[in-house]
């Protein structure tokens, strides 16, 4: 028996209003993904597929539609609300580590569970556990400039999954790597979406990293064509 | 962020050490002059109280109101004095009556004479309502008090005559001229008083100026000087002679401290006001600088609020090192400027710097910072809280 979607998005209409001309980015995109699975998005450049990952990140809002978490509508929800849900059940790669500088490794990965509330020792020992799956503990009282691309991407991972969300949304997370480091970070996510029973969704130009994917998605114009 | 932390630091203590200066001074010169003239002077009796004075009536407290004097009519002097001293004993906030007879004399030594402006005072009334005691620097008071053809002159007029204590001088005018045994010396430090004044006893004044009236007042000191003017207003109403409060009388002179104070505390204040500019300017950058971090932030979970926090406390960290060190700096400085040697003769007599200290000072200081650092604090710290994270992941890919 298959389980209910965690993440469902019906409808989903999105355009940028610059200068008093509107760009519709997004036409009636639908998407369900589910726990466990790692579902790719690929499309050319300007096709709208990290637009979709910001909304159905919650760091945006689109035009209409509807977002449901849980068979819960999270687009009704205010700010707060939504902040808080980032925070429990989200977390995010970006193509760019996006690590903060000034912080160490340990630092980085232990800051959502910070912000939840955890205490500072209980947050450095989950940061510790997950840099140690990620084979990343060697590491964790280095600052990021001195990590390699890959070791920094894993670190980004880390910080995503400290809080065990049910869903990573990653933007080219491998488009800023070689294609040793590509696999391994590929390779990561895989692993989470099996062993974490997390749901994975990558926006990738890389047609390799996709098709090893569980679902790939195909999309063009702002429309999901396939 | 150092400099700016500096300049808040500077801000308030120069703020606590020029209002320190400014209102010291001023605080100085209201105590010399009320321990000279007194807070009220009773004079001449008015003969047009209509025009002068009005009482009003509001919500069943009686305010009193001045216009005009210039049409008003006198009549010199105080012609029923125990009366007046009578009805001013029924009023709760006077502390102390002294009737003093004023007339213009010549004091005539061994060589030269001196012109001179004589008080006749009774020593017992006139001690309640001036510091006499403390001003002498020669003689004794108990020798003025016990002999009524004595005379306590002003420093500079004992210069001048070169007068020492015991010394027989002649006043000569009225009536007539008067032999006076210099019984002390006063100095009030201002030098129009040190220089023109002498007290002699109220009957040997009368008896020399042959007009019994003509010249007369009464000085009062009040238990609380501040309530001088509504006093003076009530007292002229209800008596109906010219009362004048020391607000009044020393409004020139007040006028410029106020100016003064004002003055240095809107210039002191630019130093706060750039300080505040330096932290809006670093804290902006920062905003600008800090901008993907913050949309970092935000998608990991941060709240709005959490990213101007983090601003906002910057600031009340530079805030309250500000605080707490420009007031330390401010009262260490104020206690070193207090033993600076100045002598000043004038409008009051001192021999160091003279320093107010006054909690106000240092809370005006705090709050004008406060004002300053909040604001170049909180327009960059709610500009972090508006970031749209994914409009700037977006520019940043």
């Amino acid at each position: 028996m298959k389980h209910p979607p965690l993440l469902q998005a019906k409808n989903l209409k999105y355009s940028f209003n610059e200068t008093g001309t509107s760009t519709h980015v997004l036409n009636d995109v639908s998407i369900e993904l589910f726990p466990g699975e790692i579902t790719s998005i690929v499309g050319p450049s300007g096709c709208g597929k990290s637009t979709l990952l910001y909304l159905l990140g919650l760091l945006d809002r689109p035009d209409s539609g509807e977002i449901s978490l849980n068979e819960k509508d999270v687009l009704k929800c205010d700010d707060k609300k939504r902040t808080i849900l980032r925070n429990h059940k989200l977390g995010f790669v970006f193509q760019f580590h996006f690590l903060i500088k000034e912080l160490s490794v340990l630092d980085n990965v232990a800051l959502p569970m910070r912000k939840a509330g955890k205490s500072k020792t209980a947050s450095y020992e989950k940061a510790r556990d997950v840099l140690g799956k990620l084979g990343l503990l060697d590491k964790s009282n280095r600052f990021p400039h001195k990590l390699s691309g890959g070791e920094q991407q894993r670190v980004a991972i880390a910080r995503a999954i400290i809080n065990s969300p049910s869903l990573i949304l990653a933007d080219e997370p491998t488009g800023n790597l070689d294609t040793e480091n590509s696999k391994k970070v590929h390779s990561v996510l895989s692993k989470l979406a099996i062993e974490e029973n997390i749901s994975v969704l990558i926006v990738t130009h890389n047609l390799e990293l996709a098709q090893s994917c569980d679902r790939v998605i195909k999309m063009r114009d702002g429309r999901i064509i396939e | 962020m150092a400099m700016s932390l500096i300049g808040i630091v500077l801000g308030i203590a120069f703020f606590v050490i020029t209002q320190a200066q400014t209102s010291g001074f001023e605080a100085f010169f209201i105590r010399t002059i009320l321990g000279t003239n007194g807070a009220i002077k009773i004079s001449d009796r008015f003969q047009d109280m209509d025009g002068t004075v009005s009482k009003v009536s509001k919500d069943g407290n009686f305010q009193f109101f001045f216009r005009s004097r210039e049409e008003a009519q006198y009549t010199e002097g105080i012609r029923f004095p125990d009366e007046i001293r009578n009805a001013l004993a029924s009023y709760q906030d006077i502390t102390g009556i002294s009737e003093v007879l004023e007339g213009t004399a010549e004091l005539a030594g061994s060589s030269r004479s001196f012109p001179v402006i004589f008080q006749g005072i009774r020593y017992h009334d006139h001690s309640q309502v001036s510091e006499l005691n403390n001003q002498l620097i020669a003689g004794a008071i108990v020798d003025f008090a016990k002999d009524p053809m004595s005379i306590l002159v002003g420093n500079r007029i004992a210069e001048r005559l070169m007068l020492k204590i015991g010394d027989r001088i002649v006043m000569k005018g009225g009536t007539g001229t008067l032999q006076l045994r210099i019984a002390g010396v006063f100095e009030t430090g201002v030098s129009q008083i040190d220089k023109k004044r002498i007290y002699i006893h109220l009957s040997t004044a009368r008896q020399f100026k042959g007009e019994r009236f003509a010249g007369s007042f009464f000085q009062l000191a009040l238990d609380n000087p501040d309530k001088a003017p509504e006093l003076a207003a009530q007292i002229q109403y209800h008596l109906g002679h010219r009362s004048v409060s020391w607000q009044e009388r020393e409004k020139v002179w007040l006028d410029v401290f106020k100016a003064l104070r004002i003055s240095s505390a809107i210039t002191v204040s630019s130093i706060l006001l750039l300080s505040g500019l330096g932290i809006f300017n670093v804290f902006a950058i920062m905003v600008i600088e800090k901008t993907r971090d913050i949309a970092i932030l935000r998608s990991m979970g941060f709240s709005r609020f959490d990213a101007s926090a983090v601003f906002l406390w910057q600031g009340l960290i530079i805030l309250f090192l500000g605080v707490l060190l420009g007031s330390f700096f401010g009262f260490l400085s104020t206690y070193f400027i207090s033993e600076i040697p100045l002598r000043i003769r004038g409008i009051f007599s001192t021999d160091s710097f003279v320093v107010n200290w006054d909690v106000f000072h240092y809370l005006w200081a705090i709050s004008l910072a406060s004002v300053f650092v909040v604001i170049a604090t909180w327009v960059p710290a709610r500009r972090a809280g508006k970031i749209q994270p994914a409009k700037i992941i977006r520019e940043t890919l």
